[in-house]
């Protein structure tokens, strides 16, 4: 019984949060789009200074940089040489 | 009759409707595949896209779409006797909603998760977007305009109501604060705060300083008020006024500020609304004392009004936004989608019988109810305020005294008609932005442009049209058109579910029938209202009204040709048909 109870609470809960969880979500996700479009501007043709530096940081990020690029509207990685797809 | 029999009745149909027909429909003509890859899990993203538990989905699908309108039309629609208000909310979610809701869950999830906007575009062509977007635009213009006069109305009459809703604000920023910079849970602080509330409002049930009651600051019903005006407009200003700074303000916040925390403490007011109902009819056990039809009436007949005086309740375009904005791209198993889609129009359905019994029970004999309803205009602005009491007098079989119910059903139903009223004016911010992206105007694509520009037509529009109780009050005349703007978006939705079962070769019959009777009845309603009430040589001339069913016709009109040159093939736009 107790255990259903809980089982009842924590349905509720979920139901509760989970369009919020979603929203707050996005609002993280396009504050990282804006990070990453600042780390590698260059790649679209807007100067930066820092790439250089930046660039260093790709092998980490692969697997964001690739869903960004997605996301960004292009089908294939912009970056040519060494590519995620 | 017994309401309680009638309830049962109701329901028994709708679980008849759920366990035989939404079955054939999702086994023969949906031919749903357990193992099918929803798009949930092929584009998972944890952001949009997540895998979720059918019965959370539900729940969140159902709370989405339930609202103050499957209260309100049907409060409205007992003006012709309970009966037919009765068997369209019935059969109208079994054969209609259901289906459409269902369906465009299905659709969506067999076009990766996409919305119905996007599907118009493919499945009809380009011109079809743009078409969406002005009846989308429209609707939610409607929307504002007719739950700014549901609050402001709820406001002045129930004046115990302003205290607890104001209290709520702070109260939210409150949780914000805790849930998103203390990251805690929200279930326990979302509870206090509603408690806070309720407790709120039993003071200022019984403490009259407490009730924020305008009309009787400035001398009561009769007195003069500002600007040259009566009492009771200046109220209705005022309240229009201050609930537009707010809704402005909330929307330009970012959502986890108020919001979203606002919604927290509401969403428990479904549960606690729904079950203090149920309960309270199974205590109270009342008699039905409102005619089965009303045989008295002599202004408008209820063929067609009827139908597009219960949008929400018994179909509701509206719907079909949520099913394949959201719920397609959370979507586990596609036969869960019978579970989320068909039930959740059942859920709305069953909100809206209790709706109907509320009013019909609440008259102590025939002739009061008809007293009351005595005309269509006197129906459609007082509807509310019966359901109000009725709700009131079965909350009564649980205890709960009189005057505290009263105001604990109103501020129930002033948190549903504020968080649809927040929501659709975020939602027509964006829609003037997209509509400033496609006729290159980049200045609507501005955060506070779009927004003022929102919020001064929807104020404008519900401030212009005028009830007998002068300027402000006959925000309830747009209840038509707003019915009208929803059943002709669920008319469009269930056209690209038939054409999408025509191309693949199924039978379509099942979303034709319903979209073709929701759409002749809208047609025929909005000719009658616009040539014979509100154009110039009609009963109740309206230039605003007019213009307004004027264009909704011809959306109406545009679309059924468009549905049948796509029906049989002879379309000629740009018809994108293949999967990209």
């Amino acid at each position: 019984m107790l255990d259903k109870m809980k089982a009842l609470v924590n349905w509720y809960e979920e139901v509760l949060s989970m369009p919020h969880r979603r929203e707050v979500a996005s609002e993280l996700r396009d504050e990282d789009d804006l990070f990453l479009l600042l780390l590698y501007s260059e790649m679209i043709g807007i100067p930066n200074p820092a790439y250089y530096y930046t660039l260093e940081l790709y092998p980490y990020m692969m697997e964001k940089f690739h869903d960004w690029h997605l996301r960004m509207g292009m089908e294939k990685s912009p970056l040519t040489g060494f590519r995620c797809c | 009759m017994n309401a309680i029999v009638l309830a049962l009745i109701g329901m028994i149909i709708l679980g008849l409707g759920y366990r035989y027909y939404s079955k054939f429909v999702a086994e023969k003509i949906f031919r749903l595949d357990p193992n099918y890859i929803t798009p949930a899990h092929r584009y998972k993203d944890d952001v949009d896209f997540v895998p979720t538990n059918k019965f959370v989905l539900w729940g969140h699908h159902f709370t989405s779409v339930a609202g103050a309108a499957p209260i309100v039309g049907p409060a409205i629609a007992v003006y012709w006797g309970w009966l037919p208000a009765f068997l369209w909310v019935i059969l109208g979610t079994v054969f209609a909603a259901g289906i459409h809701d269902f369906g465009t869950l299905v659709l969506s999830v067999r076009n990766k998760g996409q919305s119905v906007g996007t599907l118009a575009h493919r499945l009809i062509g380009q011109r079809a977007k743009i078409l969406f977007l002005f009846i989308i635009l429209i609707l939610v213009l409607m929307v504002n305009a007719v739950f700014a006069w549901v609050i402001s109305n709820l406001f002045i009459q129930f004046p115990a109501s302003v205290f607890p809703v104001f209290i709520q604000i702070p109260l939210a920023v409150w949780i914000g604060h805790i849930v998103y910079k203390k990251k805690q849970k929200m279930l326990v602080p979302s509870l206090i705060a509603l408690a806070v509330m309720y407790i709120a409002a039993i003071f200022s049930s019984q403490y009259s300083f407490l009730q924020i009651d305008l009309v009787r600051y400035m001398g009561g019903d009769g007195a003069s008020g500002l600007f040259g005006l009566g009492a009771v407009s200046t109220a209705f200003f005022i309240w229009i006024v201050v609930l537009m700074v707010y809704v402005y303000i909330a929307s330009v916040l970012p959502v986890w500020k108020l919001l979203q925390p606002r919604d927290f403490i509401n969403s428990h007011q479904l549960v606690v609304g729904l079950g203090i109902l149920y309960l309270g009819l199974v205590f109270v056990n009342p008699k039905i004392t409102a005619p089965i039809t009303n045989t008295a009436v002599s202004d408008v007949s209820w063929f067609p009004l009827l139908f597009i005086t219960i949008a929400c309740g018994a179909i509701s375009g509206f719907h079909g936004l949520v099913s394949s904005g959201t719920s397609s791209k959370q979507l586990n198993k596609e036969t869960d989608a019978r579970f989320v889609g068909y039930l959740g129009a059942v859920g709305e359905g069953i909100l809206a019988l209790i709706a109907i019994i509320a009013a019909i029970t609440f008259f102590p004999s025939k002739e009061e109810f008809l007293a009351t309803y005595s005309s269509f205009g006197a129906a459609s602005s007082g509807g509310l305020g019966v359901f109000i009491k009725g709700a009131s007098n079965l909350a009564a079989g649980l205890g709960i005294p009189a005057s505290i119910s009263t105001t604990i059903v109103s501020i129930i139903v002033v948190s549903f008609a504020a968080t649809t009223l927040d929501s659709s004016l975020r939602l027509m911010r964006y829609i003037i932005a997209e509509l400033g992206v496609e006729y290159r105007m980049p200045v609507l694509e501005k955060k506070h442009v779009a927004t003022s520009l929102a919020v001064f037509s929807s104020a404008a529009l519900v401030l212009l049209p005028k009830g007998p109780q002068g300027f402000g009050s006959g925000g309830y005349l747009l209840w038509p058109l707003f019915g009208t703007a929803n059943q002709l978006l669920a008319g469009i939705s269930l056209l690209l579910i038939s054409i999408w079962l025509k191309r693949l070769g199924r039978n379509y019959l099942v979303t034709i029938i319903p979209m073709v009777f929701v759409m002749f009845m809208t047609l025929w309603a909005m000719f009658q209202q616009v040539i014979f009430q509100w154009s110039w040589f009609g009963n109740n001339s309206n230039t605003l009204l007019f213009i307004f069913g004027a264009v909704i016709f011809v959306f109406a009109i545009w679309i059924m040709l468009t549905a049948f040159s796509a029906l049989s093939g002879k379309y000629d736009d740009k018809i994108i048909t293949e999967e990209e």
